[in-house]
């Protein structure tokens, strides 16, 4: 409760969360604001914005791009939360034991999540797609695989710190088994930092989606913001709103969920919070 | 950066825009005669030597260095080549050529009946796959005197005549090649031909520099002194280099599809599609004949009437084309128009679909269908994407599959598709461009650009076989006619659009294309003004 206040206290985070929840809403409705297929041709081809109807104008084919964005919102937030679920799971198991049980599994774990960070990431995303195929399952494995390895090395930092505290030490005496003691004592209290961490990784993830939607490697299947902006980049001379609208929307979605993550950051972080600094 | 750094930057600055103007196009005495094209190739290709490879900007160079025998008009008729006249045998197997006297090649040794005879007989039968097809056929190659050529055939074969432009039938120098390994000849680097234009210096990356043969047969030619083909990956620079006037003829792709309404209205330039008549690039819908439900002809009718073909023209490719009816170009010769039409018609299309048993399931779907998206840039993404809304609408659900090009071309040559989309040229002739998508005989699992829809009828490739052979126009003209009605009842593949190409060119460069290959042609009489 202390934290929701805090943070309520907190106006760029506040500022953030307020365009997020326009985001996720816009997702949630698009069905109903447009009811038709984003790919179906209903306009003239390059239709400017504010004409024939159409809010953000029409493309090449003469697809809505009003309805391309707003459907394209569910895209990159699936994207987005999906791939950071999967590599909050992975880093934090990776992390977790890493961290709890030090050692030659430390070392081993470590080596491997190294391994995953000295191959640039978007490269090795591009080469996973490319052989998996581009589906939006396969983009999903991709960006998880890329987004891990700095959320492991925060949790086994954060291990490493309360894995040697007094009440972990009396836990482990009282004889609670590992299991117990990670996730009831050490967990509870490495989440704060997972959480910032996980907010600002759903961000990189839109950006990496969009960057491979962007090269013509997302699913062709789903009109997605990256996509938009890859089609339109060769007419940017004829039709300029066919690649700002979508840009625009990567810029918002993405600067708003770093607010939020930024404002989490401030809030639960009890040095700063007790400083009263945002 | 400190300032002699930056004093030295400026000069170069200078420097480059100097060059720029030695770029521009440069005006001699005379008018007609002199001065400099500047053009754009792209991509850069691997070697010039035409017999050896036969890729299209290889083509584009080697046209100006190698010639052959023949040239073809926009209407695809004979002209005079190397050969100033030439008979044809009542019963079709002799060809007999006189050849122009005082043809030299590039290193100053005549070109003689021998070197003719060689390039068709020895080395295109081993390097280049569709000369291979026809001049396998010839049984006896004679030279009576240095100025003759005589090619007596196996059996008639009436594209023969037709087979000697210069991308098809390059006349390379005995002297040079004979007992040698073609391909690893070192000759290959410097292409010694007979053409109009030499090579002078080529600079990976940069540009391809080609100067006068000045002993050049045709008096007077060529008009220009000098050629320069220049390297620009990049499409929004090629289209910056014509505006600008850096370079002054574009071809092909070098200008996108979207750019040309654009640079169409541009005071200073032609736009021409004219010279790709020999080529007529063909743009279908290819199906895998051998799989449910494309095995069923209704099923491929339905889909030729769901697909708007002047929409995908004048939305996909920006109105540069003509919608297709069959599967001969109306460009090329012995085209039918009296053929079955599927004009735009969703309810005809379900009308087919119902006839067929093909109802509506859950939510309207009738079928699901695989689409390989071709890897070959933007316009065949956009054309899966109308495809997939087309069919959409009838409730045939698409999904598409994208993927690279080696996977693409893998996956379809091996039948490992459904539906895909293809652009095949003609080659001025059907027996040598069109029956190969539809013989039974050229059903050939792993090659690309063969009948890879698997489509068999008996019937079809007698006509084929027949017209291939028949000796006189009026003959074949018939036999392809009912062989299009055929295959227009059947639809193999949904024919789309006879596609266009756009040339760009400085008004004051005369005399550009002028035959049916365009800007493959030799350049001799091209000229600034």
């Amino acid at each position: 409760m202390d934290t929701l206040k805090a943070f309520s206290r907190h106006p760029s985070g506040m500022l953030g969360l307020v365009i997020l929840i326009v985001v996720v809403a816009l997702a949630v409705l698009a069905p109903w604001l447009y009811p038709e297929d984003p790919w179906e041709m209903i306009g003239r081809p390059f239709a400017p914005p504010f004409s024939e109807g159409f809010l953000l104008g029409t493309d090449t084919l003469g697809r809505d791009v009003a309805a391309g964005i707003v459907h394209g919102t569910r895209v990159s937030l699936t994207i987005g939360v999906a791939s950071t679920l999967a590599a909050v799971c992975i880093g934090v198991l990776v992390g977790a034991m890493a961290g709890y049980w030090g050692g030659g599994i430390d070392d081993v774990l470590m080596r491997v999540t190294e391994l995953f960070q000295t191959i640039p990431g978007f490269i090795l995303a591009i080469l996973m797609v490319a052989t998996l195929g581009p589906s939006i399952v396969n983009v999903i494995i991709a960006i998880a695989t890329v987004s891990w390895p700095p959320l492991a090395r925060l949790t086994r930092a954060e291990f490493l710190r309360l894995r040697g505290r007094e009440f972990v030490q009396a836990a482990t005496c009282q004889g609670e088994r590992p299991l117990q003691v990670v996730l009831g004592h050490i967990l509870p209290n490495a989440v704060s930092p997972i959480i910032v961490t996980g907010s600002l990784t759903i961000a990189s993830a839109i950006l990496i989606e969009s960057a491979l939607s962007f090269m013509g490697l997302g699913d062709p299947n789903l009109m997605s913001w990256g996509f938009m902006v890859g089609a339109a980049r060769t007419v940017i001379r004829q039709a300029w709103w066919m690649s700002v609208f979508p840009g625009v929307a990567i810029l918002l979605t993405v600067l708003a969920i770093n607010l939020v993550g930024e404002g989490l950051n401030d809030t639960l972080n009890p040095r700063n919070a007790r400083a009263g600094r945002h | 950066m400190n300032r002699r750094e930056f004093a030295k930057l400026l000069s170069a600055a200078g420097v480059a825009g100097a060059t720029d103007i030695a770029w521009g196009v440069t005006r001699a005495v005379g008018q007609t005669r002199g001065g400099t094209l500047n053009t754009i190739i792209q991509p850069e290709p691997p070697v010039l030597v035409t017999a050896i490879n036969q890729q299209q900007p290889t083509l584009t160079i080697g046209g100006k260095i190698y010639e052959s025998l023949l040239r073809y008009g926009i209407d695809l008729k004979p002209m005079p080549g190397l050969a100033q006249s030439w008979t044809i045998s009542p019963d079709g197997k002799t060809y007999t050529f006189k050849l122009f006297p005082n043809i030299t090649f590039h290193d100053g040794k005549p070109c003689t009946a021998e070197d003719v005879i060689f390039s068709c007989t020895k080395v295109l039968t081993e390097t280049h796959a569709r000369a291979r097809g026809t001049f396998l056929r010839i049984e006896k190659a004679e030279a009576p005197d240095p100025l003759t050529v005589v090619f007596t055939l196996k059996e008639p074969f009436a594209p023969f005549i037709n087979s000697f432009d210069c991308t098809t039938a390059p006349v390379l120098p005995k002297h040079v090649y004979e007992n040698t390994d073609f391909r690893q000849n070192p000759a290959n680097a410097q292409a010694i031909g007979t053409g109009p234009f030499k090579l002078k210096e080529w600079v990976r990356g940069s540009h391809i520099h080609l100067v006068r043969h000045e002993g050049y047969y045709r008096q007077g030619e060529p008009h220009l002194d000098e050629i320069f083909y220049r390297v620009i990956p990049d499409a929004a620079s090629r289209s910056v280099a014509l505006e600008k006037g850096t370079v002054q003829l574009t071809q092909w792709t070098d200008v996108e599809f979207f750019d040309v309404p654009r640079l169409s209205k541009l005071p200073n330039l032609e736009m021409t599609t004219k010279g790709y008549e020999f080529f007529a690039p063909h743009l279908w819908i290819d199906m895998n004949n051998r799989v449910a439900p494309m095995n069923d002809k209704r099923f491929r009718q339905a889909v030729a009437h769901a697909l708007d073909k002047k929409a995908i023209k004048d939305r996909i490719y920006f109105g540069l084309g003509k919608e297709a009816t069959g599967p001969v170009s109306s460009k090329t010769r012995f085209y039918e128009k009296d053929v079955k039409t599927y004009d735009y018609s969703l309810d005809k299309a379900r009308r087919l679909l119902d006839d067929m048993g093909l109802k509506a399931g859950a939510g309207g779907k009738r079928a699901t269908i695989t689409f390989l998206v071709p890897p070959y840039g933007e316009s065949w993404q956009r054309l899966g994407e109308f495809v997939r809304q087309a069919l959409g609408r009838i409730g045939i659900e698409v999904v598409l599959q994208g993927g690279d090009i080696a996977g693409w071309g893998q996956k379809v040559s091996n039948w490992e598709y459904e539906m895909t989309a293809n652009l095949l040229y003609q080659f001025g002739d059907p027996a040598l461009g069109v029956t190969r998508s539809y013989a039974t005989s050229n059903i050939r699992k792993g090659v690309l650009f063969t009948n890879m829809a698997g489509y068999s009828n008996p019937a079809v490739d007698k006509l084929f076989d027949e017209a291939a052979v028949a000796t006189t126009d009026a003959k074949r003209q018939e036999l392809y006619s009912q062989a299009q009605k055929i295959l227009c009842e059947d639809v193999p593949v949904v024919w789309i659009l006879e596609q266009d190409f756009p040339n760009f060119y400085d008004k004051k460069l005369k005399n550009v294309i002028t035959t049916g290959i365009g800007v493959h042609e030799t350049f001799g009489s091209v000229s600034l003004g």
